[in-house]
């Protein structure tokens, strides 16, 4: 039986079996704490503070009817975890793509 | 034709569709029995991901959990989606990159600890036990209200069923059933509320709709006494510690994480996220809406209307108890006010028999109803109301499926394969995977037929240890290579062991005697998650800091879930 990709391989997956140089490996390891960073503060900002945290205040302002706070607690930040998940979908696949490995 | 036959023939189709997938799909290899083979296309995948993670609960009980609490529900809308971006960020493409089976394959591997190992399968079974108990009672629920049966054969034709596909085709099969559970929970959710926002607010798509009348429904809130419908009543940081609790705990949960194995790539895995939360955002933003129209609809229709005069809806209901009217006052009208419209039995169950005489409220209404009865609401055609049946047994049958893979997994390759015989053959792995399958589901039918007293608690308990255990466990294991088994397991014990006491210890029928004044900063035990896991991160960081790192090899293990270690070409060279 021929191994598929990222089964459990024998030999212990590690530096030396990389097609990365350690430059490359950093570059990459930053680009993706720094967009997972971005992400997150936005994850957090819209729920938690506009959602929760200042919901009152933003009630103030009406979409037709439904008060802005209540609505991003209830509808905004779902749509908004849609993007962002899309966002870094996209985002490190082409990263991947970019730096030329697939798996 | 009635609502009877059409639910038996909705039934019957769809139950032969479930079982004819899994004949079709019958796996002989433990690859794909517990992963699918790895080659689930993320569209699929993400369909599969959606029906998994929406259960019976999800289906039936949280629009009206919603609808009675108004803006204080959000807590489940924003935790239960929300908690798919830290899947998808910080853990779903690391673990398809390590790729092996199971959660704790990857918690023991990491850590370089078969305790370790030991205690997640023990936490993973924990977690989707509480779980599975609660979608049998589900199937149970289903029947007896559509067909009139007694909860008991509903619960046993579940686990019978359930049995059935899950043993025989694995994970490659429950792919696939949950994949057609998906089109059916979806169908039998969307079509009524679509069809009471058209009637209620003129606009057929709910999410549009109900914000021309959420106002209304505030006012007419307020007139009868209630506080209204978009006002907080939990405190802030309450609802931040539970909204905080149901996404870590989402992010924790085992049953989903696995599905993130089934992708051909890492890609696929990342992709699979964007469409998981796609299709479940299409049921968790109806839900709010319809909460809305229903709650609306319910106030005017019953709200100091003549008993005698009720909706139809009202007493075809009436008989499974679902809505309930006592003549408080004795002037034939149904008042609908705050409090409770009975006492309670000592059990925690209404008393119909004892109206309670405190307050004017005069109808007691089930969460569930609101599901319900929507189609008969917006007078839907027979077959459509049938539809929801199926749903209902769709949402229930597909998280159960999954759960039980989960338990089977962590019972037989985690703890029979890897820490009890490690020379075990393929072929004994696969039929101790089947066995456990089926002990798993008879099991969880004996919880669903006599559900102890902490089912109501299992939303706090199922999320409150994810949250305070794999969580912190996994994120740690990949985004800090330093992190070494003595941290781990020093974090994982305290924070999981904070979480259980203090949710024990305020939770009654679990025999917990605090009382709500003493709640930590006046977070209830479905928030306290939260609490175990900032223990569990900052206990685990401190002992990791004052005790050597871990080995070279592990180090390695996590430098190659980091990046694409070209693991691809390499394998299409050798």
């Amino acid at each position: 039986m021929t191994q598929p990709p990222g089964s459990t391989s024998t030999a212990p997956p590690g530096p030396a079996h990389s097609g990365l140089t350690a430059e490359q490996r950093l570059g990459y390891w930053r680009s993706n704490l720094t967009l997972t960073l971005s992400l997150l503060a936005v994850w957090f900002v819209v729920p938690y503070l506009f959602g929760i945290i200042f919901s009152t205040n933003l009630n103030a302002v009406k979409l037709v009817q439904a008060p802005l706070g209540f609505w991003i607690a209830q509808q905004g930040s779902i749509y908004v975890f849609i993007i962002l998940i899309a966002i870094y979908a996209f985002r490190m696949n082409a990263l991947d793509r970019a730096t030329g490995v697939d798996g | 034709m009635s609502v009877q036959v059409w639910t038996y023939i909705l039934v019957a189709i769809t139950f032969s569709l479930y079982i004819g997938i899994a004949l079709a799909t019958r796996v002989r290899d433990t690859r794909s029995f517990y992963i699918a083979g790895q080659g689930i296309p993320p569209l699929w995948n993400g369909m599969a991901i959606a029906a998994d993670w929406m259960s019976a609960a999800s289906f039936l009980s949280i629009t009206g959990i919603i609808a009675f609490s108004g803006y204080d529900g959000s807590v489940y809308l924003m935790g239960w989606t929300g908690g798919y971006v830290l899947l998808a960020l910080l853990i779903a493409p690391f673990l398809r990159r390590f790729g092996k089976f199971t959660v704790p394959d990857f918690v023991g591997d990491r850590y370089g600890s078969q305790a370790l190992r030991a205690l997640a399968a023990l936490t993973a079974i924990l977690i989707s036990f509480v779980y599975v108990a609660g979608q049998m009672r589900g199937v149970g629920v289903v029947f007896s209200r559509f067909l009139n049966t007694d909860i008991t054969t509903g619960v046993i034709i579940g686990v019978f069923l359930v049995f059935l596909y899950a043993s025989l085709s694995g994970m490659k099969g429950i792919t696939w059933t949950q994949v057609s559970q998906y089109i059916v929970l979806i169908l039998a959710f969307i079509i009524p509320a679509a069809a009471i926002s058209l009637q209620l607010s003129g606009n057929p798509i709910p999410q549009l709709g109900f914000l021309n009348i959420v106002g209304d429904l505030d006012s007419l809130q307020r007139d009868l006494g209630f506080a209204a419908y978009t006002a907080q009543n939990k405190t802030n940081t309450d609802i931040f510690a539970i909204t905080m609790a149901l996404m870590v705990g989402t992010a924790g949960l085992p049953h989903v994480i696995t599905r993130f194995y089934t992708t051909p790539t890492v890609q696929g895995a990342r992709t699979s996220a964007i469409w998981a939360i796609v299709f479940i955002a299409i049921l968790y933003t109806t839900v709010p809406a319809l909460a809305i129209f229903a709650k609306t609809n319910l106030i005017n229709s019953l709200e100091n209307k003549p008993y005698a005069s009720a909706p139809a809806w009202f007493k075809n209901w009436e008989k499974t108890k679902l809505v309930v009217f006592t003549d408080k006052n004795g002037d034939g009208l149904m008042q609908y006010k705050p409090g409770a419209a009975f006492l309670k039995t000592p059990t925690g169950g209404n008393d119909f028999a004892k109206p309670d005489p405190a307050n004017a409220n005069e109808l007691y209404i089930d969460n569930d109803i609101l599901v319900l009865a929507t189609p008969e609401v917006a007078n839907l055609s027979p077959f459509l109301i049938a539809l929801v049946a199926a749903g209902g047994l769709a949402a229930a049958l597909s998280t159960a499926s999954g759960l039980l893979i989960t338990v089977s997994g962590a019972v037989a390759h985690d703890i029979y394969y890897k820490l009890i015989n490690p020379n075990a053959s393929e072929g004994a792995r696969l039929l101790a995977g089947r066995i456990t399958v089926g002990v798993a589901a008879i099991a969880a039918g004996y919880f669903g037929i006599n559900p102890p007293g902490f089912v109501a608690q299992v939303v706090a308990l199922a999320f409150g240890l994810a949250a305070a255990s794999f969580f912190p466990l996994l994120v740690l294991g990949i985004f800090d290579k330093r992190m070494n088994w003595q941290g781990a397991m020093s974090g994982l014990l305290l924070g999981l062991g904070f979480t259980l006491i203090y949710i024990i210890n305020f939770t009654p029928s679990l025999g917990g005697r605090g009382a709500p004044a003493d709640l930590f900063l006046g977070i209830s035990t479905t928030g306290i998650g939260t609490v175990g896991m900032v223990i569990n991160f900052v206990v685990a960081f401190a002992v990791s800091r004052l005790t050597p790192a871990p080995s070279q090899h592990v180090q390695d293990l996590v430098e190659s879930v980091r990046y694409p270690s070209g693991t691809l070409t390499e394998a299409q060279s050798h």
